[in-house]
């Protein structure tokens, strides 16, 4: 499904990523760890197509097309999904319009008829079920007053409804209090599925408790610097990045 | 520039469509400002000896004015001489009936979305239609007869209802009020008229066109709202100008009067000529308007959605003298390329326990700037004033400016006024947001600005809301489920 090969990306002239490589087949979930500022946003802004990041070497392949030469909007409808670290608040413009206009976006590119408002609301009702948010979060303005976990909820409903094919969650259970995380977690899971993969940053392994990844990768200073399975998480727990550093500072 | 910006100004810089002239055989007077000047725009409209006197003697005290500088705009001095005070479009005689207007005219209007027989026959919205200077036809005048509503171009009504005219124009802006406002009261051509008898709810939306044809002209248009105890009405203004290389003075007069009880909304959804790029041409709309709450538990609303003019000057206000009066003003300015706006509102609270609110959003793109000016004054009467200001600017690309000029004076301790202001950039990361969900660049910047204009479009009558809008280069925000 997604294929990064020996990714170079510069911001202002700073390398920041270095050389990543990764291959994510459909179905799978894939869990990426690794120190504050070691360059785990700026892949998952890069892989959404973000403005100001520079591609200085290497290749990303989605769905066998140049996932970097595609518009962000594009690769959206093609089914790149970013929950954001930070959601971005939209006053003015209430979340059951924005998820319209979404869904429908992207029903288009797929050749599907635009759902009516109707249906539309049979749909985001049940979803709504999916993060157990009250539905009166629907007609608020985007992310405005939300509180922070909130805010990332509001991210996975906008994935349920979505139903996008790579889903990028960039450290979205942090500030979750438990039941939270719980919800979230089982969001995700219900939507786990055999043609669908997933990129989980974060920094806990409770997380990765809830939902149990194939694969987990840490990254440091632009590089993955080791990968393993779900193991490599709680071990890393237990050890923390120093242990990681330490073995590289023995292979170096 | 950043791709968000290059989005917008792509939006907002679209052709102006209206900017086509009518090739209409026209009576313009030659350019100049005098007293023979303004004996032969009264003698021309069949005007009583009185209105010809109020005339002189406002153009005498323009005389003694001089042009107002203190707004925070910029433009050459203004040769009032080099302007032609009156242009009308060529008839035979007057017209009587709609039939008998020059289908080039009707074409125009047709052109401009607003076609009189279609609106006849479904909106049931009444159209006066002013071009250039003189009101060209008024729809729907036996229906509203029936409710004893009177709306008619303002020179009819000198003829016809010689007395309500008498007894209200000026009461509201004296003819002396402004420098603008003097010059309007000397050489006003045209304009509408309404009055609303006691108890009477008008049963449509009243509504009129402005439109600027001829070069070298002013138009200098004047409104006069009557709404008489417990009535209502809602009005509605529109107005367009072909482009012009040179910019061209638009001065009106708009006066409301409400006595008690009763309401009247007015909406305008102002799309004059704004210039081009480099700020070549448009429209100097300097404009003064002006509500009397006169009678207690009255309500005056102004709805204004400002798009077009090279430079806007204008601050439709409310006197709030009844009792429980209760003033608003609700305002999308919307300023691109070199245009500027400068406008706002004046509450002036008198009677006891009035009310005011003023919700101002300014959009600033390309080199435009954009202020608000808002007077909130609370005199020692007003026992209990309540007033909240809210006022928004919204920043595209960091060329434009955005500027708030908030004055309040309250001279009665039990007032209670509120102000925000926010100022605010459409950020890279909404618009990425937006796109990462599947939105092209160009509705997502449409859903941001129309989300950001929300609280006035809601204030705007359908159908402008829709207008309103399409000027601002988006579409509306339609209610799900
Ligand atoms: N626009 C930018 N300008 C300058 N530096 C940047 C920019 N964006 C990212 N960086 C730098 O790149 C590095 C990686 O940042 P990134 O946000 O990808 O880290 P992260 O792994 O997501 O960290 P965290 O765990 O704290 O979220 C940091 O040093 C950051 O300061
Ligand atoms: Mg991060």
């Amino acid at each position: 499904m997604l294929k990064i090969e020996n990714l170079h990306v510069r911001v202002e002239d700073k390398p920041i990523l270095k050389g990543i490589s990764l291959t994510i087949r459909p179905g799978e979930v894939h869990a990426i760890m690794g120190p504050n500022g070691s360059g785990k946003s700026t892949l998952s802004n890069v892989l959404a197509g973000r403005d100001g990041y520079e591609i200085s070497a290497g290749s990303v392949t989605y769905q066998g097309r140049n996932l970097l030469e595609m518009a962000p909007e594009e690769r959206a409808r093609e089914g790149v999904f970013l929950a954001f670290q930070y959601p971005v608040e939209i006053p003015g413009v209430s979340n059951i319009y924005l998820l319209k206009a979404a869904l429908n976006a992207v029903r288009k590119h797929r050749g599907l008829h635009e759902l009516d408002a109707i249906d539309f609301l049979k749909m985001i009702k049940d979803k709504v079920k999916l993060v157990e948010m009250n539905e009166q979060f629907l007609y608020r303005a985007v992310n405005e007053g939300f509180s922070g976990g909130e805010k990332k909820r509001n991210e996975i409903l906008q994935m349920a409804v979505l139903e996008p094919r790579l889903c990028i969650l960039d450290e979205t259970d942090s500030g979750l209090d438990i039941d939270a995380l719980k919800i979230v977690s089982d969001g995700v899971n219900s939507l786990r599925c055999e043609e669908r993969s997933f990129i989980l940053i974060t920094h806990y392994q409770r997380l990765l408790d809830y939902i149990k990844p194939d694969f987990v990768h840490v990254l440091a200073q632009g590089r993955i610097v080791k990968s393993g399975d779900a193991d490599l998480a709680l071990e890393l727990e237990d050890k923390g990045y120093g242990w990681i550093d330490q073995q590289l500072g023995a292979v170096a | 520039m950043s791709a968000a910006e290059q989005t917008i100004e792509k939006l907002i810089s679209q052709e102006y469509k209206q900017g086509f002239v009518t090739d209409l055989e026209s009576d313009t007077l030659p350019p100049g400002l005098n007293e023979e000047v303004i004996r032969i725009i009264s003698a021309k409209k069949d005007e009583p000896e009185w209105m010809l006197q109020w005339r002189l003697e406002a153009y005498r005290h323009w005389l003694t004015m001089t042009e107002p500088r203190w707004a925070y705009v910029d433009y050459p001095p203004i040769a009032y001489d080099a302007i032609s005070y009156y242009s009308a479009p060529k008839a035979k005689e007057g017209p009587k009936k709609l039939n008998e207007v020059d289908p080039k005219l009707l074409e125009t209007y047709n052109k401009l979305g607003i076609p009189l027989y279609e609106q006849e026959r479904l909106a049931g919205v009444a159209v006066d239609a002013v071009f250039d200077s003189v009101s060209v036809a008024t729809t729907f005048k036996d229906k509203l007869a029936e409710a004893g509503v009177i709306f008619c171009s303002m020179s009819e009504a000198i003829r016809h209802h010689p007395e309500l005219v008498r007894q209200y124009l000026g009461s509201v802006v004296p003819a002396g009020d402004n420098f603008f406002a003097a010059l309007n009261s000397a050489v006003f051509s045209d304009g509408s008229f309404v009055y609303i008898p006691k108890g009477v709810r008008c049963p449509m939306e009243l509504s009129t066109y402005f439109r600027i044809n001829a070069a070298k002209t002013g138009q200098f248009e004047r409104t006069l709202i009557i709404a008489e105890e417990r009535s209502y009405v809602s009005y509605l203004e529109g107005c367009t100008a072909p482009m012009r290389d040179e910019n061209q003075l638009h001065a009106a007069v708009v006066e409301l009067v409400a006595l008690e009880g009763a309401q009247i909304k007015y909406s305008t959804v102002q799309n004059w000529y704004p210039g081009d790029e480099d700020g070549r041409g448009g429209i100097y709309n300097f404009v003064t308007k002006r509500g009397d709450c006169r009678g207690a538990h009255s309500k005056i609303s102004w709805t204004q959605v400002e798009t077009g003019s090279a430079i806007t000057w204008k601050y439709p206000s409310c006197l709030l003298r009844g009792d429980h009066s209760i003033g608003e003003f609700y305002s999308v300015a919307l300023t691109n390329h070199r245009q500027q706006a400068d406008t706002g509102t004046k509450m002036i609270h008198i009677g006891k326990n009035t009310k005011s609110t003023i919700i101002s959003k300014g959009i600033s793109a390309g080199r435009a700037n954009n202020s608000y000016r808002g007077l909130v004054k609370v005199l020692k009467s007003a026992e209990n004033a309540r007033n909240h200001t809210q006022c928004d600017s919204l920043l595209i690309g960091d060329r434009c400016g955005a500027h708030t000029f908030p004055y309040i004076e309250v001279k009665q301790a039990s007032a209670r006024i509120e102000h925000e202001a926010t100022t605010s950039k459409i950020g890279e990361d909404q618009l990425f947001f937006c796109r990462q969900r599947g939105l092209s660049a160009e509705d997502a910047v449409s859903m941001i600005v129309n989300g950001f204009c929300k609280e006035v479009f809601k204030e705007l009558p359908m159908e402008f809301a829709v207008e309103a809008q399409a000027l601002l280069g988006i579409s509306l925000e339609g209610s799900v489920g």
